[in-house]
């Protein structure tokens, strides 16, 4: 026993390759049983370093369990668990098979001690969750997964990098702070802001998310982005360019969302808001505001993939997810409405749901640092989260105007997997002392006062407020298939037409040159045939008279020079 | 048509203005009990009377009025990436 053997990312990722050779119940039960089996070695694993083993003349370490490994490996057994009561229904083998083994790499890179050992399995994530976009199939489906496999593994070539840089200057590929001076850190941070989704580095996330299958997206939404917050909190806590890069990152994807059609877009749009409240807490680094971020990423987890598996449910039964399309559904799917209205009070942070008592530890952090820009855009970003997830998801999905569309309840696997969600989500709000008790830090905070539950419900009930007038008057914006501009149009449109631009230049100059090339060498051809051609003044026979008078001009002038 | 679909609380008009005018009640409720509650927020301005409740509601809809302005510049077709 040396402890490395209870690391849970082995069981799921051996435990996966299994999953194609099994039909039936013994599928769904073995699915089940590998997170399930994981959270008791979880339970049994002791604080502490295991599995050091040398490797190219470097140390590794594959298993460093303390508070903060320990807090994402429950969360990420949790959703994974959860995953896979959701993909029950699933008669492909691929989708629980790379959705278990993705939750396994995710859980191997938590655990990492070593950028090496954290860059195979940061890369295994990407490898294993684009198989999830993939499963669905579709032209569409294909290239976005092709352009999220890229920009994954862009990011896992500069963490290699950076890697090596710092292994250079150290002489160690320890996994501690690393910090924006540091040799190679950077890059380190760059690989970390891709996967993070930071502001312009986001877009792989909402082209990629709302395209995979309906199972697929809840894998998604749970692991890779949360990998990135714990790498950041690990490497750069305390980095104060985060929290502008944070502050961003909760401001300007809610713009999107409310424009959007797609209502798993939508999602991906938020889930990108709710990231910059953790990496602002990141960038603010007091113990308070890293508690913030890893309780935030804990109860996001789990409301976010509630949230996606209510519109994946509405997906699979209605064959759309546009806002356009949809409307009156609370009629045909009763369960599917009331699971994704306690997403949505979750991540909305209402009193009693889980986002209450984990987001605004991070708004006291900042406010105690007193940062009160980053404050105030916190707050507007908490009333827009709202705005657009709380009350538009729910709302376009299930109420609004009756689109007449009448189906079948969720099946019963996905109604007990969101049934298993929202009560984590509303027991996390109503007794959140056992998630404090899993922080970083010791906990010394208070969510429940009476100002702060009024403030928040005041600043969350104007917001609402403001919602139905303008649904009333009109002026909000009715819901449109189109497609919105983001920064993917930089590497779809901008850098295809560039390279087409070339293209068509260097087609225009050969052209061009190629065309006055062959003019100048017919022009030349002219030329020799006038002067040497059969008829040509030099290539005619000459009379002999003509010859005589040439012979005595030449000599002629070879008299006069000699005689100069 | 269904014949003789179920009718719904929410498919009367009355029902929804009722859920309506519920919200704006909600709002002056939470205005009402606001001098009974201490409030202690990290800056002084947010002791100020109800201000939560107006940052929200002015945030809302600047929101939406900017989203719907942004639309103007970013919306495109929905085919827009699979022309050629």
């Amino acid at each position: 026993m040396s402890g490395i053997e209870l690391s849970p990312a082995w069981t799921l990722i051996l435990g996966a390759a299994l999953v194609p050779w099994l039909r039936g119940a013994a599928r769904a039960v073995w699915t089940i049983a590998l997170p399930l089996a994981g959270m008791l070695q979880l339970w049994w694993l002791p604080a502490g370093e295991f599995g050091q083993l040398g490797f190219l003349g470097e140390e590794l370490l594959l298993v460093r369990a303390d508070r903060w490994s320990v807090l994402f490996a429950w969360v990420f057994l949790i959703a994974a668990a959860l995953c896979s009561i959701y993909a029950l229904h699933v008669r492909d083998w691929l989708q629980p098979a790379a959705g278990l083994a993705y939750a396994g790499a995710a859980i191997g890179a938590v655990f990492a001690g070593d950028l090496l050992t954290l860059f195979v399995f940061w890369e295994l994530t990407a490898l294993t969750s684009v198989l999830l976009v993939w499963a669905r199939a579709t032209p569409a489906a294909f290239g976005a997964g092709m352009r999220y496999l890229l920009v994954q593994l862009a990011s896992g070539m500069l963490l290699m990098l950076g890697a090596l840089q710092q292994l250079a200057a150290t002489g160690s590929l320890r996994f501690e702070h690393i910090g924006l001076e540091a040799p190679g850190g950077l890059l380190i941070f760059l690989a970390f802001g891709i996967k993070c989704a930071f502001p312009l580095l986001h877009n792989w996330l909402q082209d990629a998310y709302p395209e995979a299958t309906e199972a697929g997206t809840v894998f998604l939404s749970a692991f890779t982005t949360k990998l990135a917050v714990y790498a950041l909190a690990r490497g750069f806590a305390g980095t104060g360019e985060l929290i502008w890069i944070g502050a961003a990152m909760t401001a300007f994807p809610i713009f999107y969302a409310v424009i959007e059609n797609d209502l798993r877009r939508v999602l991906a749009y938020s889930l990108n808001n709710q990231l910059g409240f953790m990496v602002a807490g990141i960038g603010i680094g007091t113990e308070l505001a890293l508690n913030g971020t890893a309780s935030h990423a804990f109860s996001h987890i789990i409301y976010k993939a509630l949230l996606f598996m209510s519109m994946g449910a509405v997906l699979y039964r209605v064959g759309t997810i546009n806002g356009t399309d949809l409307g009156g559904l609370y009629k045909s799917m009763p369960w599917t409405a009331s699971f994704c209205i306690v997403g949505a009070a979750s991540i909305s942070a209402f009193p009693l749901f889980s986002g209450f008592v984990s987001k605004s530890m991070i708004l006291s952090a900042a406010g105690e640092e007193g940062l009160l820009l980053t404050w105030l855009v916190l707050l507007f970003a908490s009333a827009g989260v709202f705005h657009h997830s709380g009350i538009k998801i729910p709302y376009f999905a299930f109420f609004a105007h009756d689109s007449g569309k009448r189906c079948a309840e969720a099946p019963a696997n996905m109604l007990a997997a969101m049934a298993i969600a929202a009560g984590l989500c509303i027991g996390i709000g109503v007794y959140p002392a056992p998630l404090y008790a899993l922080l970083p830090y010791p906990v010394d905070y208070q969510p429940y006062s009476g100002s702060h539950v009024l403030t928040q419900l005041q600043l969350l009930v104007f917001s609402a407020l403001a919602f139905s007038v303008l649904m009333r008057t009109g002026i909000y914006p009715p819901e449109m298939r189109a497609v919105n501009l983001d920064s993917d149009w930089i590497y779809r449109r901008f850098a295809p037409a560039l390279v087409h631009g070339a293209e068509a230049l260097l087609a225009m100059a050969r052209a061009t040159l190629g065309g006055a090339a062959r003019a100048a060498g017919r022009r030349l051809g002219a030329l020799l045939e006038r002067h040497h051609g059969a008829e040509g003044v030099l290539a005619r026979t000459w009379t002999t008279g003509g010859m005589a008078l040439w012979a005595a001009l030449l000599l002629a002038a070879y008299l006069v020079v000699y005689y100069l | 048509m269904r014949p003789a679909e179920r009718r719904y609380w929410l498919d009367r008009k009355r029902n929804v203005d009722k859920v309506y005018w519920g919200v704006w009640g909600l709002c002056a409720l939470l205005f009402l009990v606001e001098p009974l509650v201490h409030k202690h927020g990290e800056f002084a301005f947010e002791d100020w009377f109800g201000f939560h409740g107006l940052y929200g509601f002015v945030a809302c809809v600047g929101l939406v009025l900017a989203a719907k302005g942004l639309r103007r510049l970013l919306k495109r077709p929905k085919d827009f990436y699979e022309r050629h």
